[in-house]
């Protein structure tokens, strides 16, 4: 009775609808509960000195002035604060070879980047912080600084951390076949590329910041958390502040966006934990946005030299690439900064059959903002190298590029398989995904507006991308390399007295709709009304255990965890229910909120038994002991991730004279499996290209020759606004993973992760009657230029 | 630096004085003397539009604007809006279309389109874009916003 097959058909399926979130309301209503939202009794605020050097010794810090200054409750140097917060180093084990230095909350001897938190002020308001954070007198001697990842190997470059001998911090190569002997065939035609990838960041529009709090009573330290994954911080706050993790509880109310901003350990966030511990008050900190631009995690910053071999017939024999990625002064702790390179190495050509595939990837030390994981961690770089070199290679053998792509797709029904690099896959969809964009996009009529747009003189491209996207992450992530990070998560769900559900789980909501499919996972397969149904997420003490939301996992590993537990407590219902009604459990159901027959007629309400087993136990046998609360947890076992397949398309327009970019549409196939809530997943993929087109066109992290970033305001900084973006069409495709009863993968960092892409061989599709071609990103208009000068000659 | 200044405004409806530091903006005055925190700061230098709230029925940036600017005034935060049914047809449609995700933009974009739509704004899309294009939105990609100004217009014609 309770198979899969029951559970996506029966009454009260919500599994597949588009119903409105829960709490939408309430955020549209202003009542949204952030970070910066609370304020507790007795809190005082932090404000930090930052280095204004990318590269200095601090020779004296001199705190005399502003200890005068008024509202100041106490002031932490590096050196103070190191007697009281351990070093952190982010290294993992699985990635061999990955070096960094011991990291300080504050800087101690050394500041490495601009930005870098220096002191700590803390006084009764932030304004006041601030105003004494002038008076704070930090002596710099400036020491040479290494920028460049592309000269920070080379025997000069000054030395970020001397003791290693140089900035590599991590090199991997992968070898499968025989690249050079398959690129040496004859008729084999090779096209080659250096592609540069942008340095942006994330910019989620509520900054970083925490509140936290210290209860020297109990020990107790309470972190309010805007981010993805409280109980890793946990055990931070834990090894690093000296508490028993019983002693920590993190809680995430409402994020204000995160994108893998906010997963990572920070030394202002770690300080203000170790100022509330030694003031035994709470301390607050908001990053204002210089400070987000300057110390939030920034990403890519990649370059790239490839080669693609194809045969005239259009067969792809093999890619070879060197990636080199510069990670700044340090690789970020818990996740560390080597994951994006080894990304790239693991799904660059994933989604085709590729016999041969050599790549390098190095990941070196500049003095720069730390990188780490983004939203489509190494995707938009992978799938940019592959996509674009096939395009690039179409244009070489005169192949149209999707007739190119569909001969060298995996075919759909060739799964299980491993990539090139090794990749485990199964239940992908290249070949029904790029079929069906042609239909939806009708690329015969682009094509046929873009010839006709040409003889007037516009310029017009149609760029396509086949995608792979890591989702549902197995512990082979990072709990293998000794991070302190779930990859399974748990979920409970309780009938109350009145007849509703409350649920909790381990994964997180920043504003994906987490909350809303959990409830739609638990209404749907126990059998009540959604709106019976109440969520609690982000909360070490009320929550199971587990991973939070990151890489794409929360519907498919947080959701199957619902779905089991949904299902477990239906089974104890009904045998509750076939004692009290004098069946049994497998001539029972449980549909809008009734214990009902099979078909539908209703038995009693779920009220009735509930409150009979909570309140009149007398009436029930003496044997039967009822547990209306049931929890599960769930990993990925089988496979060290779940793939999702996608393909994507964009039409740009390229006006020659001012070299503009405009995007006129975009289109999304996408394959997550199962969908839950398909309007969740469309904006989810809305939203993810258009952070990828960010990425292509508009934003990057500008440095000094000297390591100032140019433009670390919001004014100079651009991201995507509604005037510059397209609509944009989605469709799906439901291979559902065989890895879960619930079927689903991740679908939220596919549009980031392929959009780039699509828009790189758009913009040369339209350049190319020109005979210009641009590999660098983000595409800005004087690039654009300077590609069509270029080819003018 | 710690001048003050005294104000009298009206603030949701309820009449409000108070003493200020010169120097403090009207949304912080709002989120931390007031607890309105529905009015959000995102770069506190006018760029990205989520503080936009109503200041004598013009959506205004209350990062720009200081307290002591609006002695006198009457303003409009997110929860006002709410509470007075005045945004009450946007609302439904932002849920509806899933016009927000992190909502953290939210509060600045409704303002923004209820300032649009009492304009006498018409559904063109592009009219539309334009119009929220100094609000900033990392999550939703903008689309469903604009879908959801434009069944709010198309709606009320009906
Ligand atoms: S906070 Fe006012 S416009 Fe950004
Ligand atoms: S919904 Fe997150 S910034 Fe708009």
């Amino acid at each position: 009775m309770t198979g899969p097959t029951h559970i996506f058909d029966k009454p009260n399926r919500y599994i597949g609808q588009s119903a409105p979130r829960a709490d939408a309301a309430r955020l549209l209503q202003g009542r949204g509960r952030y970070v910066d939202d609370v304020s507790l009794p007795r809190m005082v605020h932090a404000s930090f000195v930052r280095s204004p050097h990318a590269h200095a010794r601090i020779t004296a810090i001199d705190t005399t002035a502003a200890k005068s200054c008024p509202g100041v409750v106490a002031i932490y140097t590096g050196a103070d604060l190191a007697q009281h917060v351990t070093p952190y180093v982010g290294v993992l084990t699985h990635l061999a070879g990955l070096r960094s230095a011991p990291q300080h909350p504050l800087a101690l001897d050394v500041a490495r980047w601009q930005g870098e938190p220096v002191v700590m002020v803390i006084a009764t308001s932030r304004a006041l912080a601030e105003d004494a954070c002038e008076h704070v007198m930090v002596d710099y001697d400036p020491l040479p600084a290494t920028l460049d990842a592309e000269t920070a190997l080379s025997a000069d470059a000054p030395l970020i951390h001397p003791e290693f001998g140089s900035n590599l911090a991590w090199e991997r190569v992968v070898n499968a076949g025989n690249i050079d002997a398959a690129f040496a065939t004859p008729g084999v035609k090779i096209v080659e590329r250096e592609f540069r990838f942008g340095r942006h960041t994330g910019v989620t529009l509520e900054s970083r910041g925490t509140v936290c709090d210290f209860d020297p009573s109990e020990e107790y330290l309470t972190v309010y958390y805007s981010g993805q994954a409280p109980h890793m911080m946990q055990v931070i706050f834990s090894k690093h502040l000296g508490l028993p993790e019983e002693n920590i509880r993190v809680i995430s109310n409402d994020v204000g966006g995160s994108f893998g901003i906010k997963i990572h350990t920070y030394g202002d966030e770690i300080a203000t934990a170790a100022a509330a511990k030694l003031l035994r008050r709470p301390v607050k900190f908001i990053a204002d946005r210089f400070e987000s631009f300057v110390t939030d995690i920034h990403a890519r910053d990649h370059v790239v030299r490839a080669r693609m071999g194809v045969t005239e017939a259009g067969t792809i024999v093999g890619i070879d690439f060197d990636d080199l990625t510069g990670i700044g002064p340090f690789s970020m702790y818990p996740r560390t900064s080597a994951i994006e390179c080894n990304q790239v190495l693991n799904l660059t050509g994933a989604p085709y059959v590729l016999e041969n595939y050599r790549a390098r990837g190095r990941v070196v030390f500049q003095n720069k903002t730390l990188m780490c994981q983004y939203r489509a961690v190494g995707h938009p770089i992978a799938m940019a190298i592959c996509d674009g070199l096939l395009e690039d290679a179409a244009r070489l053998i005169g192949m149209d590029p999707v007739d190119l792509r569909l001969r060298n797709l995996m075919a759909d029904d060739s799964y299980p398989r491993a990539s090139a690099s090794g990749m485990k896959l199964d239940d992908l969809s290249h070949q029904a995904a790029l079929r069906k964009l042609t239909q939806i996009m009708d690329y015969d009529t682009l094509r046929a507006d873009q010839a006709e747009a040409r003889k007037r003189g516009v310029y017009r491209g149609i760029g396509f991308v086949s995608m792979v996207e890591v989702t549902n992450p197995s512990p082979m992530f990072y709990g293998i390399g000794g991070a302190p990070i779930a990859s399974q998560d748990g979920a409970t769900v309780r009938l109350d007295a009145g007849g509703a559900l409350h649920v909790s789980s381990s994964i997180t909501e920043q504003g994906q709709g987490t909350n809303a499919i959990l409830a739609q996972i638990a209404a749907g397969v126990f059998g009540v009304d959604l709106n019976r149904v109440k969520v609690t997420t982000g909360d070490t003490a009320t929550t199971p255990y587990g991973g939070g939301t990151w890489a794409s996992r929360g519907a498919g590993i947080g959701g199957e965890a619902m779905l089991q537990a949904a299902q477990a407590l239906k089974d104890q219902v009904l045998e509750v229910a076939a004692v009290m009604l004098q069946t049994t459990p497998d001539k029972l159901d449980i549909q809008n909120g009734n214990v009902t027959d099979p078909d539908g007629t209703k038995r009693m309400t779920l009220a009735d038994l509930a409150r009979t087993v909570y309140y009149r136990g007398n009436e029930l046998p003496s044997d039967l002991k009822p547990e209306l609360i049931a929890t599960r947890h769930y990993r990925v076992t089988d496979f060290p991730f779940v793939f999702t397949n996608g393909a994507m398309a964009a039409q740009v327009e390229v006006d020659i004279e001012t070299g503009f970019v405009k995007v006129l549409h975009f289109w999304a196939v996408e394959d997550c499996g199962r969908v839950i809530n398909p309007m969740l997943v469309d904006e989810q993929i809305r939203g993810g290209v258009v952070q990828g087109i960010g990425g292509a066109l508009y934003e990057e992290c500008h440095y000094s020759p000297e390591g100032q970033m140019l433009n670390a305001t919001m004014a100079d900084y651009m991201v995507p606004m509604a005037a510059e973006m397209p609509d944009i069409t989605v469709a799906h495709i439901e291979t559902p993973t065989k890895t879960s009863v619930l079927g689903a993968k991740g679908a939220g960092e596919a549009g980031t992760g392929g959009a780039p892409a699509a828009i790189l061989n758009a913009v040369n599709d339209a350049l190319a009657p020109l005979g210009a071609s641009l590999w660098q990103m983000p595409m800005t208009p004087e690039r654009v230029l300077t590609a069509l000068d270029a080819a003018a000659g | 630096m710690t001048r003050t200044v005294a104000i009298d405004l009206t603030v949701n409806g309820e009449r409000i004085t108070a003493s200020v530091p010169s120097r403090l903006n009207l949304v912080d005055f709002l989120r931390n003397d007031l607890g309105l925190t529905g009015s959000h700061v995102g770069c506190e230098h006018g760029v990205c539009g989520a503080c936009t709230l109503t200041v004598d029925g013009v959506a205004v940036r209350g990062c720009l604007m200081l307290a002591a600017q609006a002695n006198g005034c009457t303003v409009t935060t997110v929860e006002g809006l709410s509470d007075q049914g005045l945004s009450t047809a946007l609302q439904a449609a932002f849920t509806k279309r899933n016009a927000l995700q992190c909502g953290f933009c939210t509060p600045g974009m409704l303002a923004s389109a209820l300032a649009y739509v009492n304009a006498g704004g018409t559904d063109d899309r592009d009219a539309i874009r334009a119009h929220i294009s100094g609000n900033y939105c990392r999550c939703t990609g903008y689309q469903a916003v604009v879908e959801a100004i434009c069944d709010t217009i198309k709606e009320a014609r009906t």
